[in-house]
């Protein structure tokens, strides 16, 4: 099996379990949720630093690729810290 | 240390699964902050596994690259207001969609050089550029809308769908282009293009309309990367865009629902704007007028209540009233009354917003439920207070065919004995539409700033009853 058809099944199955573990989110934490899964969309640094890592690479794909490390990393880092910072705000009523 | 594909190809494995499990926390609150470590797990062990693989073999860049980002990145969460989180999502979608087209130019150019572009690869690298574009600049414009900079009306010509059409089809003609003749100025306006589409297809979208764009910018993040994943053969990337993409999808939907409106009629826009005809009953209504009341007056039912339910709305996130609403609640269950509050799926600028800032105020969560919970309980309140919402409210969208917001699920407060509306002035809400509970017998509004309304409750409250 080519490795674009290998790919394309990943992205299928994958598919199925957003759907099902997302429809398990409670309303109440919707907006961690979107926090949180920008956050992991910035994964998309492993290309980043696929791209400017490359011992290959030249001075303009070098440039591309550190600019994209950056605004990657602000992802990955805002995003988390902040999903951190709202789910720490959720508390149940303490007990007296 | 350097690592073969192999362990790189597990560590990746386990990064996905972290990724789920992360998601998978979400499910309840108590579980949801240790969901987020696995979250920061899984992407440490994904940077770790591709910094040791064998095709990075430069790390200056990278060294400053997260750096700079990680301190912005830190700095802007610790710093941002919960009433400002939709702003910051709107920027961050910004930047993984802006990575994306960065990755995709970057690896076409590597690629260039080392030989190995396919027709396969070319069209992977299209479509990562093509939507990573449009998630780039569409959440530019829908930052811009949230942060005030850009009016949140809709901007409307005519014209407007066989523009964006036409835009679509030459986005696509020139990446075939592309993929046939490798031409890199075929590249150069295909992206380009994508930029300007990507700005005229939400610009036309009004502000009330805010949940389902930040939803649907998630979504298209989400497809970025995935894209981004096709052209680097790299599952990891591939799995991460498909929960995301669905994530963005799935919200998009339930914000849809509770408006009543398809997917379709959003993305084409222009909702906000329009001034219904003026319905039949709405006008009937209106001529028995509005009954003001005080502060005290409010207070007086709410202090002997057995039950007091508080609908807050986006007014409420504007005024800052969350801090004073705390201080009521406490006070009302001191004196033995039943508070609960009641949240319908598009209050606010995104999907759960007002939930943070409750939460940010310290009020247990427990306390909050969302519309279908609560909305059978109405009908035992004494009295249910709105601070801040409106159109969520309106019973229109139960009784008026004519009414625009028709068919809209709401929040059933009307049922209350006794509703008490906080509310600046007469305007009507973000629809443009009246809203026909501020005209039935048992409702009356206190004007004025939600907060300053709300420290006015605490303060009669504290001063002692009757």
């Amino acid at each position: 099996m080519p490795d674009t058809l290998v790919a394309l099944y990943v992205f299928v199955l994958a598919c199925f379990v957003g759907y099902f573990v997302v429809w398990g989110v409670t309303p109440a934490l919707h907006t961690p949720l979107v926090a949180l899964t920008n956050a992991i969309s910035g994964i998309v640094i492993v290309g980043a630093l696929l791209v400017t890592g490359a011992g290959s690479a030249g001075a303009t794909a070098k440039a591309l690729g550190f600019i994209a490390v950056l605004l990657a990393s602000i992802n990955v880092f805002g995003g988390f810290l902040v999903t951190n910072r709202m789910l720490a705000m959720f508390k149940k009523k303490e007990k007296k | 240390m350097e690592i073969t594909a192999n362990t790189q190809a597990l560590a990746y494995l386990l990064a996905a699964v972290l990724f789920i499990l992360g998601l998978k926390g979400l499910t309840h609150p108590a579980s949801a902050r240790r969901g987020n470590l696995f979250g920061m797990l899984g992407m440490l062990i994904a940077i770790g596994a591709t910094l040791a693989g064998k095709e990075v073999d430069s790390y200056g860049f990278i060294v400053a690259g997260v750096a700079i980002g990680g301190v912005i990145g830190a700095v802007l969460a610790a710093r941002v207001q919960m009433t400002a989180m939709p702003q910051l999502v709107a920027a961050l979608h910004s930047f993984v969609g802006l990575a994306a087209v960065l990755v995709a130019l970057g690896t076409y150019l590597n690629r260039v050089e080392s030989g190995g572009l396919t027709p396969v690869l070319m069209g992977e690298l299209s479509a990562g550029i093509v939507i990573g574009a449009i998630t780039f600049s569409g959440s530019v414009i829908a930052f811009g809308k949230l942060q005030g900079i850009l009016s949140g009306a809709p901007v409307v010509f005519s014209g407007q769908h066989l523009l964006n059409a036409l835009l679509g089809l030459v986005t696509v003609g020139l990446a075939v282009w592309f993929g046939v003749n490798q031409s890199l100025w075929a590249l150069v306006v295909m992206t380009a293009l994508a930029f300007v589409l990507g700005f005229t297809l939400i610009i036309p979208i009004g502000g009330a309309d805010m949940p389902v764009i930040i939803s649907m910018l998630n979504s298209y993040s989400g497809w970025a990367a995935a894209a981004t994943g096709f052209t680097l053969g790299n599952n990891l990337l591939i799995i991460v865009g498909a929960l995301v993409g669905f994530s963005g999808a799935i919200l998009s939907y339930i914000m849809c629902r509770a408006m009543n409106r398809s997917i379709l009629h959003v993305v084409f826009g222009g909702f906000g704007g329009e001034e219904g005809e003026a319905p039949s009953a709405m006008a009937a209504a209106a001529q028995k007028g509005v009954k003001a009341a005080s502060v005290e007056d409010a207070i007086y039912w709410m202090e002997d209540a057995d039950k007091v339910i508080i609908v807050p709305g986006y007014g409420m996130a504007v005024a800052q009233a969350q801090h004073a609403l705390k201080e009521l609640m406490e006070l009302l269950e001191e004196k033995g009354v039943e508070v609960k509050f009641a949240i319908h799926p598009v209050a606010g600028r995104m999907p759960g917003h007002m939930n943070v800032l409750l939460a940010e105020a310290d009020i247990p969560y427990d306390h909050v439920f969302e519309m279908d919970e609560i909305n059978p309980e109405f009908a035992t309140a004494d009295v249910a207070l709105v601070v801040g919402a409106n159109d969520v409210t309106n019973p229109a969208a139960k009784s008026d065919p004519s009414s625009p917001i028709y068919g809209m699920p709401i929040l059933e407060v009307g049922k209350a004995r006794h509703v008490y509306v906080i509310k600046r002035s007469m305007r009507p809400g973000y629809s443009g539409v009246e809203n026909l509970l501020y005209y039935q017998d048992n409702c009356s509004l206190i004007f004025g700033d939600a907060k300053e309304v709300c420290e006015g409750l605490v303060t009669a409250l504290k001063g002692g009853g009757h």
